[in-house]
């Protein structure tokens, strides 16, 4: 029998700025096995950027904390994991509005959710104040050619 | 970072050879602050040639910039942006304030 999950990987970083491009390269290197467009891993990398830039930002306010990143390949799908332990999120609802920033004054625009959603097929967000919160991004990338389609049938002909 | 000034056309070019995220606001900021106050420019350009990513942060960026050169009497637009720049720039409404002269390809 095959594993739930073809593909799997996980990442853990300090929460320091420039961390930042290195976590959106890194995933997105990781996607690239699902032979995606240009189009669709520069969703992934800005995807990726705004969840690790919330985490400093919000979740840990500039104080040094450990972000994590789980990423799982099944089938033609890429799910991201990306999560903090820091100050967690009162109202999500309310976070997830679009223009919607708790920081205006950094000049923050309140986009990184919208953004998120709109690149993201799905976006799941968890969070306990106090405690940290977890972002859950999911993205199916479009077969390219009939030949990757025969492949995946045949894949799940075995599951 | 690039800086080109028209003294006749009072004109600013700030041409960003980076990828415009949280970290690389902080400096991309403090630079073009400088720049405009020191130049007074009727007119500031964002060149994003050289830019091939840029997140919610930019947005950010180029927001608070067009205020202070609102306040200052200047006009901004931004020109070379690619699509996938163009992508976020159109999502959050600032391509309607601000113009931009032409989108990459
Ligand atoms: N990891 C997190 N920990 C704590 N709060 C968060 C976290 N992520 C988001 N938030 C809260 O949700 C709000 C909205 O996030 P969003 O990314 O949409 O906008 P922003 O980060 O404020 O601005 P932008 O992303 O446009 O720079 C934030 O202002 C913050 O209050
Ligand atoms: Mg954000």
């Amino acid at each position: 029998m095959k594993d739930l999950y073809e593909n799997e990987m996980k990442l853990e970083f300090l929460s320091k700025s420039n961390n930042e491009a290195f976590a959106r390269i890194t995933v997105a290197a990781f996607a690239a096995q699902l032979d995606p467009t240009i189009e669709e891993l520069a969703d992934i990398k800005t995807a990726v950027s705004e969840a690790v830039t919330n985490c400093i930002i919000h979740g840990y306010e500039d104080r040094e904390g450990i972000i994590k990143i789980r990423t799982k390949i099944f089938r033609d799908t890429i799910i991201i994991e990306i999560s903090d332990t820091g100050n967690g999120i009162e109202n999500i609802d309310k976070a997830r509005e679009p223009l919607y920033t708790s920081k205006p004054n950094l000049e923050r625009s309140g986009m990184g959710f919208t953004i998120m959603e709109s690149f993201m097929d799905d976006v799941k967000v968890e969070s306990i104040l106090g405690l940290g919160t977890k972002v859950t991004m999911t993205k199916k990338i479009k077969l390219l050619n009939k030949e990757k389609e025969e492949e995946l049938k045949d894949s799940l002909l075995f599951t | 970072m690039n800086i080109e000034y028209d003294n006749k056309d009072k004109l600013l070019v700030i041409k960003i050879d980076e990828e415009i995220d949280h970290h690389a606001v902080e400096k991309i900021r403090r630079r073009a602050d400088y720049e405009i106050q020191r130049y007074m420019p009727k007119r500031v350009v964002f060149d994003f040639d050289n830019v091939s990513f840029m997140d919610s942060s930019g947005i950010g960026m180029v927001v608070g910039r067009y205020k202070l050169i609102s306040m200052l009497g200047g006009e901004l637009s931004m020109i070379n942006v690619k699509e996938n720049l163009y992508k976020i720039l159109k999502m959050s409404g600032i391509s309607k304030i601000i113009p931009i002269q032409e989108v990459k390809i």
